[in-house]
């Protein structure tokens, strides 16, 4: 064993994370972002034991809803990664295409690949938990629609920070979801945040949609504002997204980032 | 002969460092020019910008007589690239992959032209085969497969041979000159190996530190600098204020 080697190999990758923001930032707020999460979900269990007593398969049901979110959003990451991973990168963006012709494209791929994983979730769920998501009934679509749509715009928010800051961005690709969970609601009402953390969840769409689930499945009402509000912060976020990832195409084209994918 | 290459006075600073400083120059049809320069010399930075990856901090670019800023699809259409720190995607056959790019360039007659281009290459028993197979010569043909399929009216390569052994190198080689002439297509070259530029270029670039040091036909520049071949003539004005001097 040789002391030198191993202090070379770790000095490797340590100069790699501090030369790099968002690798150290992945370091910092992952653990912060889990035990934030797990507190919420623990407060809420230990204050409120009865809450889900009369619509088991809540949780289970806002884990599928969560789940498309999370591959749709992965997914669309994964399809751009892998263009950098397999070095067609620069391939790609010397093709006579557009940008709204890539992003099309992948948007596409993202939800095809999102409903293999979701299919078989869904009609996994009836015959081990007797319990069936399609009991949201057609509002379900709308939910669905919903949670795609985020999932598109944060893979397109991700996808431009790939554009910009090259391939160490990739770590925030892969937890950007899990940033976001807490302030989601996605197994607690909103009421269980901290005042200032609901605030953040209100101008998010994920509040209104898993509000929505759960008030479809305990209440058997429908709020129609919950997916009015939800579209209407998705369309916000979207457009955002969309603007975001032309000005980082540009940014890439001055700053040389497209001929130069490295690590 | 019509230029279809017209580069006017491009910069490109990356903040404070000046990569490119001002360079002009011509290729015309049925031209092979020679992009020459030690590392860190500027070509990949003009390449860069030729295929509308870089944006010039200023000066022009036309390619085919269509500005790049304004006709970059058009002219995307009609030009492709080859260079070995650029892959095909590994776990696609060879046909995928061409088939895919074929989409991409939207060619009509995929399957022709496919036909055409691996019998040219003489890669037709590798059409089945997973791309990240294949060894550094046959990936290498691929590759030039790729930059073929949409016809390209200017091609641009970033040391093709490099890593090749010597029979696929002249393979490589020939089978250029062959389509350059019956194409009639331009081609700038970026290369070290200097038997290969005085072999297949009608003229060269010299650059240095972002600017064109010298330029003209392998013949003459040997000659103007009293060397006896172009490898020397690189290392004359290369050393010149080197940090290997």
């Amino acid at each position: 064993m040789s002391l030198t080697r191993i202090y070379g190999l770790f000095l490797r990758h340590f100069y790699l994370i501090t030369r790099s923001f968002p690798r150290v930032l992945d370091l910092v707020y992952w653990p912060s972002i889990q035990i934030t999460l797990w507190g919420f979900i623990s407060n809420f269990f230990a204050t409120h034991t009865t809450y889900y007593n009369n619509a088991v398969g809540v949780i289970l049901t806002c884990a599928i809803l969560y789940d498309f979110l999370f591959r749709t959003s992965i997914g669309f990451n994964m399809l751009f990664l892998e263009e950098i991973w397999s070095r067609n990168f620069t391939n790609l963006f010397i093709a006579p295409m557009r940008i709204g012709e890539i992003l099309t494209s992948l948007v596409i791929t993202a939800l095809i690949r999102s409903l293999i994983g979701l299919v078989p979730a869904i009609l996994l769920t009836s015959p081990l938990f007797g319990i069936s998501i399609l009991d949201l009934g057609i509002f379900l679509f709308f939910l669905f629609l919903s949670l795609y749509i985020f999932g598109i715009t944060l893979g397109i928010l991700v996808s431009s920070g790939l554009l910009r800051f090259g391939p160490s961005f990739e770590n925030i690709a892969w937890s950007t979801m899990f940033l976001l969970a807490p302030f989601g609601c996605i197994y607690y009402p909103i009421e269980t945040l901290p005042e200032i953390f609901q605030k953040i969840a209100y101008v998010l769409p994920l509040v209104y949609i898993f509000e929505e689930a759960r008030n479809i499945l305990i209440n058997q009402t429908v709020n129609i504002e919950n997916v009015y509000y939800a579209f209407m912060w998705n369309a916000f976020y979207f457009s955002l997204s969309i603007a975001l990832f032309y000005y980082s195409f540009n940014a890439a084209k001055n700053k040389g980032t497209l001929i130069n994918m490295g690590e | 002969m019509k230029n279809l290459i017209e580069v006017q006075n491009i910069k490109k600073n990356y903040g404070k460092k000046e990569a490119v400083k001002g360079i002009s120059f011509n290729v015309e049809e049925d031209e092979i020019l020679g992009l020459l320069g030690p590392n860190g010399s500027g070509k990949t930075t003009t390449i860069g910008m030729l295929l509308g990856l870089l944006k010039p901090t200023s000066g022009q670019i036309f390619i085919n007589n269509l500005k790049l800023e304004e006709n970059r699809i058009q002219i995307l259409e009609k030009i492709n690239f080859i260079s070995p720190y650029i892959e095909l995607p590994k776990k696609l056959t060879v046909k995928q992959n061409l088939y895919v790019y074929s989409k991409l360039y939207k060619v009509r007659n995929i399957k022709e032209r496919i036909e055409y281009l691996s019998e040219k290459l003489r890669i037709g028993e590798l059409l089945n085969s997973i791309t990240g197979e294949l060894s550094s010569g046959q990936k290498n043909r691929v590759s030039l497969a790729k930059a073929l399929v949409n016809e390209p009216k200017v091609l641009l390569l970033d040391e093709p041979t490099a890593s090749l052994d010597p029979e696929v190198g002249d393979f490589v080689r020939s089978f250029l000159e062959d389509y350059k002439k019956e194409k009639k297509i331009s081609i700038l070259l970026a290369s070290h190996n200097m038997n290969e530029v005085t072999r297949l270029c009608k003229s060269v670039l010299m650059m240095k530190n972002g600017e064109i040091i010298d330029q003209g036909k392998p013949e003459d520049l040997i000659a103007k600098h009293g060397r006896t071949n172009l490898e020397e003539v690189f290392l004359k004005l290369s050393r010149s204020n080197s940090e290997f001097n």
